[in-house]
């Protein structure tokens, strides 16, 4: 049963990739302008809303989680720690892949490096994304080293570990807040449903929100795709943290959008006032409600689902800062180009491909099947039977 | 002595030549079917805008404090003191940031080019640094075009304001504008009409409000987290020693081989 389908999905990606190499082909020969929809009016597109603002966000799930176990000692979740770093390394590599795509220099990417403007969000990210890439490159390094027994270098990594993570830590809360605050700058151009002074917070808030739901959507994908039982009990808590980052993000948003008078702009009836009504209730509203309720929070396939939703909401927000609200004042309609979507069909389809051979090759999930924790077994059994969405 | 452009709609009589001497500068193509372009453009970097039988020119307005160099990650973009803000290619990553931020919608990019530049004016920098006027103040037949010391151009649209209080909104753009700008304007109609609509406030402020606080998040932040990983680890090690203890002949495990576990 699984093999047609794996054919399937090899056959799609295929597609995908050969769609890929030739949009990458005319970008770089053609230029940004042949290779895009991008204009004088709209200078920033798909590469930037998704592949770096919905990139980098859904990476989020390394910091938190290594911040869990290192910082807090929080031991029970260390089996999941390999699969998120490994996620949040692949997903860095893949936004830098993107900007090579959208910078118009790409071969000047690493400028920022040398040619400071401290005053620049941009310099800030560019520092901060650079420096977290090689953090997560170096949590990422023992699984390596072990598969290559290099004992030496796995002392010396044991050794900084503790700092590594403190430094990911701080590096992750000042870019994924500073991707908010690149919207500082055009109080005059983002529609008022997503312009805040507190942008920076909510893009911190809502990548720790996704991080979480990363966290789980990629132990399901994991357990269908390698056959690797799924840690029930400590996604269950990943489930209810989730639950209670999303309501704190929710009413900080609420409180934000009265504050300031927004929200009467729901009432202008149009594309905005509609697209903002989907990131609402597929991020916030859809998955709160569920997950308010116990049966779906302890069930396997509820759980899926609810991240799923948080996932599909979030990605929304983060084109809709980009995309939907950039546009009004722009006077047009933005709409990817099939080259912009190819590439960015590759870069996804990479990441999953390489997420799968990283799984078959190193040492990424704890060896045997992973029995979940006997003392949280209890009402498990009950569980079984709400499960929904996993039959397969 | 920073230097500045006064632009007089109530003088501008749409004769263009302030394009055509702007595009000789910056050797650019330019003829009837550029001319009719009422946009700017990688190729057009400034226009006159015509609204009914109103003129107004567009151009960088070479902000006292510019958004784009203000957000540009590598310092390609620059406000000079003589007034001119420039950009310098060599820097140029190819972001794209000054376009999505400037107020005023003035960097435009070469978006037919494989290896592609922004275009804006630049206050004609290398003339201006040689003590001659910009190319479209020089070419001006009418005046509407002028330029001079800034100080002095402010007295001036002042003086011209006082007048004639009947010929001109009363207002000088660009004197407060986004914390003021190098080029001033004056005319007889609202400047809504024209599309600008700025605050006062320069908005590199609202960033650095946000990028001053780095510094403070790292230190603060750093200390914290070292400090619960010494609190939560303390408290592992001695449940870990305590466990051990109970068994006879176990020793107390160090630190190191608790983490590799």
């Amino acid at each position: 049963m699984n093999l047609p389908k794996l054919t399937f999905w090899k056959a799609v990606m295929v597609v995908v990739f050969l769609g890929g190499a030739y949009a990458t082909l005319l970008r770089f020969t053609r230029g940004l302008g042949a290779a895009t929809h991008l204009s004088d009016s709209f200078p920033w597109g798909l590469w930037i809303g998704f592949d770096v603002l919905c990139g980098v966000m859904m990476a989020a799930g390394g910091f938190t989680l290594t911040a869990t176990v290192y910082i807090f000692n929080i031991e029970r979740f260390r089996p999941i720690i390999r699969p998120t770093v490994l996620t949040a390394f692949l997903g860095y590599v893949l936004v830098v892949v993107a900007l090579l795509f959208d910078l118009g220099r790409p071969y000047r990417i690493w400028h920022p490096l040398v040619m400071w403007n401290p005053r620049s969000v941009m310099f800030e990210v560019a520092w901060c994304v650079t420096l977290y890439t090689a953090v997560l490159a170096l949590e990422f390094a023992p699984i390596v080293f072990e598969r290559l027994r290099l004992e030496k270098a796995l002392r010396i990594q044991r050794a900084i570990s503790i700092p590594l993570v403190i430094l990911g830590v701080l590096l992750s809360t000042l870019h994924q807040s500073s991707l908010g605050s690149l919207y500082l700058i055009v109080p005059g151009k983002l529609h008022p449903l997503w312009y805040s002074p507190l942008l920076p917070v909510f893009f911190f808030l809502s990548a720790i929100s996704v991080g979480l739901a990363m966290t789980i959507f990629e132990s399901y994908m994991s357990s269908k795709a390698f056959g690797k039982q799924l840690e029930l009990p400590l996604l269950i808590t990943l489930g209810r943290v989730l639950l209670v980052s999303l309501l704190v993000y929710g009413v900080l948003r609420l409180q934000d959008l009265y504050h300031r008078g927004a929200l009467r702009y729901l009432r202008h009836p149009g594309y905005e006032a509609d697209l903002f009504l989907v990131e609402v209730v597929l991020g916030l509203a859809l998955p709160i409600a569920l997950l308010l309720n116990r049966r779906v929070r302890e069930s396997t396939g509820g759980l899926y689902f609810a991240a799923v939703l948080v996932l599909l909401g979030f990605i929304t927000n983060r084109l809709n800062v980009s995309i939907t609200g950039m546009e009004a004042s722009a006077g047009l309609h933005y709409v990817p180009k099939w080259t912009e979507i190819a590439v960015t069909g590759s870069i996804v389809a990479a990441g999953f491909a390489i997420f799968g051979l990283a799984a078959k090759y190193l040492p990424i999930f704890p060896e045997g099947p992973l029995a979940p924790a006997p003392r949280e077994v209890d009402h498990l059994p009950a569980m079984k039977r709400y499960e929904f969405g996993s039959g397969g | 002595m920073s230097k500045a452009i006064l632009y007089d709609a109530t003088i501008c009589i749409g004769c263009k030549l302030c394009e055509k001497g702007c595009a000789e500068r910056n050797k650019l193509p330019y003829d009837d079917n550029v001319a009719a372009e009422q946009t700017m453009s990688a190729h057009k970097l400034t226009f006159v805008m015509i609204s009914g039988d109103k003129f107004m020119r567009r151009l960088c307005m070479n902000c006292e404090d510019p958004t784009c160099a203000s957000v540009c990650p590598v310092g390609a973009l620059r406000k000079t003191a003589s007034g001119p803000v420039i950009y310098e290619e060599s820097r140029c990553i190819g972001c794209r940031y000054c376009m999505l931020a400037c107020p005023f919608g003035v960097p435009k990019y070469e978006w037919g080019k494989v290896l592609p530049r922004v275009r804006k004016c630049d206050m004609c920098a290398d003339r201006v640094a040689a003590g001659r006027p910009t190319a479209c103040a020089e070419i001006c037949p009418t005046g509407a075009t002028k330029f001079g010391d800034r100080d002095e151009l402010m007295a001036e649209a002042k003086d011209r304001i006082a007048k004639a209080p009947n010929q001109y909104v009363n207002r000088i753009y660009g004197l407060e504008e986004v914390g003021g700008t190098s080029v001033l304007l004056l005319s007889s109609v609202g400047f809504e009409r024209f599309g600008f609509n700025s605050p006062t406030e320069p908005l590199p402020i609202l960033t650095y409000r946000v990028l001053s606080h780095v510094p403070d998040i790292v230190s603060l932040g750093g200390v914290l987290l070292g400090g619960i990983w010494w609190i939560t680890n303390r408290r592992t090690e001695v449940a870990a020693a305590e466990g051990q203890a109970k068994e006879p002949g176990g020793k107390e495990p160090n630190r190191k081989e608790r983490r590799q576990k």
